[in-house]
């Protein structure tokens, strides 16, 4: 039996910063609004003993219970997908807050040449650069047009930085709290990446410099660089999440509720427009329909761009014709490093996420590829997020894994290790691609999603040229000993590598390129919208939630007006 | 880069930094060190904790006496107790690891364990229907198995040399076993006995504390605001949730 509620202006699938966000701003603006979120309600009480590794960062206390529901994996359309059953390469988040609980809070905006990759990439270096076997593409919005996205969500935010960096776009306002503390593992950093000619600066932060009152009226806290962010919730609400900011602003309005425990399994659709979403219950499992006005996917790029597919809503690509835009382009993040062991010790576990410093001098095209076998980059950072002792055993090469040697090794490099890692842009490529699995299904009894992905060569060259450049920074620290990244193969889902997934619902110009508009709007339903990383047609050289958060913005905006007005907005 | 790295060795590793750590780290939070400095010097305070002789009777998960130390000597032997301080027994890792596999870890309580199973590509990850107190328990046995074949004797009389090279062989994914490889087996051994060593003391590993005192980790700290900036190593007293 299903139970019908009563019509609501907004439901939202998810309330983490995308759903958190149009809940907010529509709220503000009276509409009605419900967010489904599947996990539990928690907020910093929660937090109060969170500085606890093997139960946050090892059995990943806050992320999605994979018993419920995970997807399946095949590095090839000619292998058997399998589930992936434990959590590995990438962390789901699940709860109030979703991934921006346990976000490290390294803000960023993309590139004006990301948005504008393919008419870039061309001017400058022809048709060829790149096979076209790489479906690269603008995204149906210019840097400039999303700009004061990016400063409305930087402000909500509060970010702290310094604007000193000549490779990014132009900003209209500076950041609205200062760069966070630079330790000496920053200034080493700053030292030799200025030797070598580059422009270091200040990673922007959302674990905050100062408290901090956003034009919202919801107060962020000054972060006490306690070491436990990523993989954990700020016991201080100093790391800016949705549940110290857009959640209760859009609460405080009384024009929002939160259902939580309501999974979403269906959107539901007659003719030309969405009716609303068809939700169970995870407790008592009874079926719920929640009907609306305007349906918004925010949940993470894989259940965004599944419920589409279970839903039926758009056309599912097909990498052998090339044809259909549901679940083409996903994008992952490319991890080029380098090791540096030193003589002396350094306080390594001391910290905050976002603690750290930057070169652009290899991202996009800030750097001449004319003589390079790919495109794009890396930002390179050295950050000090508080390394903590179960997953951080540095050992030279050729120490053994185990044993009396591996102890002293390990023990000795913890606190005298550091290490330059880039986030590298991920290229489209004809064969990575998200489906539906026709074997494995959740509890609920839907499908999976099945994941079809692999590197490629451009991912290889970009991998191998950055990690060069990451090891002469290293080398100028005054390292003893500097070892780069293993080159990458295959794509294996066991490591962690990042939470940085992209792609699957991609925004552009048109319905055959692409699922949404640029308002984030449902090419074949202007009541639907989905927003997040999802929307990227490749991914950039940065952090997504930036950029996330600046679409969610836009969304909101579309959202507003299309309730006003109808009508497709784009 | 490159130049660095062809020239590099363990030995030379071992001996530089050997005397570069004899300068830098003050006794009181680590003992002696590697190289030159080596043998015994070390000040630790451990003392044994209770649970650690506790025997069967403090077991939750392993009804066995014989099969609990084989676990508590092949931890140590990945983790064994030098100059620098207590290996995995004296940590109290084998405890921990019987509570953990008693609980959700052990059951897989938050992992994907629908059918059908299939054993896939190395790049797929865990693709066994065992769970993974099923894992170790078959492990276990089959180093016993592996110490009889060899050596015509218990795993747990054997010399540390004979064990690592049953532990070298179940690494090498040599060793035969049901529904999941030795290789697996071991990484998950070896992952649970640096999760026993470093994770708060309030899960019964990481005994006084000493996983941290030898790493130079503090624990639970409020914060760090007021250090973060200074360029001297900060030797901070470990503090527990459970303190």
């Amino acid at each position: 039996m299903v139970t019908t509620l009563e019509k609501v202006d907004v439901v939202t699938v998810g309330v983490g910063w995308t759903g958190g966000i149009i809940a907010a701003e529509c709220a503000k603006e009276g509409l009605k609004v419900v967010g489904l979120e599947r996990g539990r309600e928690r907020s910093t009480e929660d937090y109060s003993i969170v500085h606890d590794e093997y139960r946050y960062a090892i059995r990943y206390e806050l992320m999605q219970d994979l018993s419920r529901e995970t997807i399946t994996f095949r590095n090839r359309r000619n292998q058997r997908a399998l589930p992936m059953r434990q959590m590995g390469s990438f962390l789901l988040g699940e709860g109030l807050g979703g991934s921006g609980t346990n976000w490290n809070g390294q803000n960023w905006r993309f590139l004006p040449y990301d948005f504008q990759i393919k008419t870039m990439t061309e001017e400058k270096y022809g048709k060829n650069k790149l096979s076209a076997d790489y479906t690269i593409q603008d995204w149906g919005i210019t840097y400039d047009e999303l700009e004061p996205y990016f400063t409305r969500f930087e402000k909500t935010a509060g970010i702290s930085g310094e604007d000193t960096n000549p490779f990014w776009g132009k900003r209209s306002e500076g950041f609205p709290t200062p760069p966070m503390k630079k330790t000496p593992i920053l200034k080493k950093f700053e030292t030799a990446s200025t030797k070598l000619g580059l422009s270091p600066f200040m990673m922007p932060s959302a674990n905050l410099s100062e408290a901090y009152e956003n034009p919202d009226g919801a107060r962020i806290n000054a972060c006490q660089y306690c070491g436990f962010c990523e993989r954990f919730g700020c016991a201080y609400g100093a790391k800016t999440s949705p549940e110290v900011t857009v959640v209760p602003t859009a609460l405080n309005t009384g024009n929002f509720e939160v259902k939580y425990n309501a999974n979403a399994v269906e959107i539901l659709k007659e003719d030309d427009k969405v009716t609303g979403v068809r939700y169970i219950d995870t407790i008592t499992f009874e079926e719920f329909i929640q009907p609306a006005e305007v349906v918004v996917l925010t949940s993470y790029i894989m259940n965004n761009a599944k419920l589409l597919m279970v839903s039926d809503i758009g056309e599912q690509y097909d990498p052998e014709t090339g044809r259909g835009t549901l679940g083409k382009n996903y994008g992952y993040q490319i991890l080029p490093s380098a090791t540096g062991f030193f003589d002396e010790q350094m306080n390594t576990f001391m910290g905050a996420g976002a603690l750290g410093m930057t070169v652009d001098d290899f991202n996009g095209d800030n750097f001449d590829h004319s003589d390079l076998d790919f495109i794009h980059g890396a930002s390179l950072s050295i950050t000090q997020t508080g390394l903590r002792p179960i997953l951080h055993n540095p050992i030279p090469p050729d120490t053994p894994s185990w044993g009396a040697d591996f102890k002293k090794a390990s023990i000795h490099n913890f606190t005298r290790t550091l290490n330059i890692t880039g986030q590298g842009a991920s290229m489209p490529f004809k064969e990575n691609y998200m489906s539906l699995d026709g074997t494995y299904k959740d509890i609920y009894g839907v499908p999976l999603l099945q994941l079809t992905y692999n590197f490629t060569d451009q991912d290889r060259a970009l991998h191998a040229h950055l990690t060069q450049r990451a090891g002469e920074i290293m080398q100028e620290m005054g390292a003893k000993t500097v070892v780069g990244g293993n080159p990458i193969s295959d794509y294996d889902i066991v490591p962690y590598q990042t939470t940085h997934n992209t792609g699957g619902t991609i925004m552009g110009t048109n319905r055959d390129d692409s699922v949404v508009n640029n308002y984030l709007q449902h090419w074949d339903a202007e009541n639907l919208f989905v927003v997040g990383a999802g929307n990227f047609a490749h991914n950039g050289g940065y952090n997504p939630t930036g950029t996330v958060g600046a679409l969610a913005y836009r969304c909101a905006e579309g959202i507003i007006k299309y309730s006003k007005d109808g009508g497709a907005l784009a | 880069m490159a130049k660095k790295e062809k020239n590099f060795s363990r030995r030379d590793f071992l001996k530089t930094s050997g005397i570069a750590a004899g300068a830098l780290i003050g006794g009181g939070v680590i003992g002696g060190l590697i190289g030159p400095n080596a043998g015994g010097t070390g000040s630790s305070t451990a003392t044994v904790p209770s649970g650690a002789t506790g025997g069967i009777l403090h077991l939750q998960f392993f009804t066995n006496n014989e099969e609990f130390q084989i676990l508590m000597q092949a931890t140590e032997r990945i983790f064994p107790e030098d100059e620098l301080g207590p290996g995995a027994i004296r940590l109290n890792v084998p405890y921990f690891i019987d509570r953990q596999l008693a609980g959700a870890y052990g059951e897989n309580s938050k992992e994907y364990m629908q059918p059908p199973f299939y054993e896939g590509e190395r790049t797929q990850g865990y693709q066994s229907r065992l769970r993974r107190n099923e894992i170790f328990r078959q492990g276990l046995q089959a180093m016993q198995t592996e110490a009889k074949n060899r050596f015509n004797a218990n795993f747990v009389d054997l010399e540390g040399r004979q064990m690592d090279e049953i532990l070298t062989a179940f690494q090498e994914d040599e060793i035969k076993m049901k529904g999941v490889s030795s290789l697996f087996f071991f990484r998950l051994l070896r992952q649970a006995t640096l999760e026993g060593a470093y994770s708060d003391p309030v899960y019964n590993g990481n005994a006084n504390m000493d996983g941290w005192r030898m790493k130079g980790f503090p624990g639970h700290q409020a914060a760090y605001i007021n250090q973060v900036d200074s360029e001297k190593f900060q030797e901070i007293e470990p503090r527990s949730l459970g303190m």
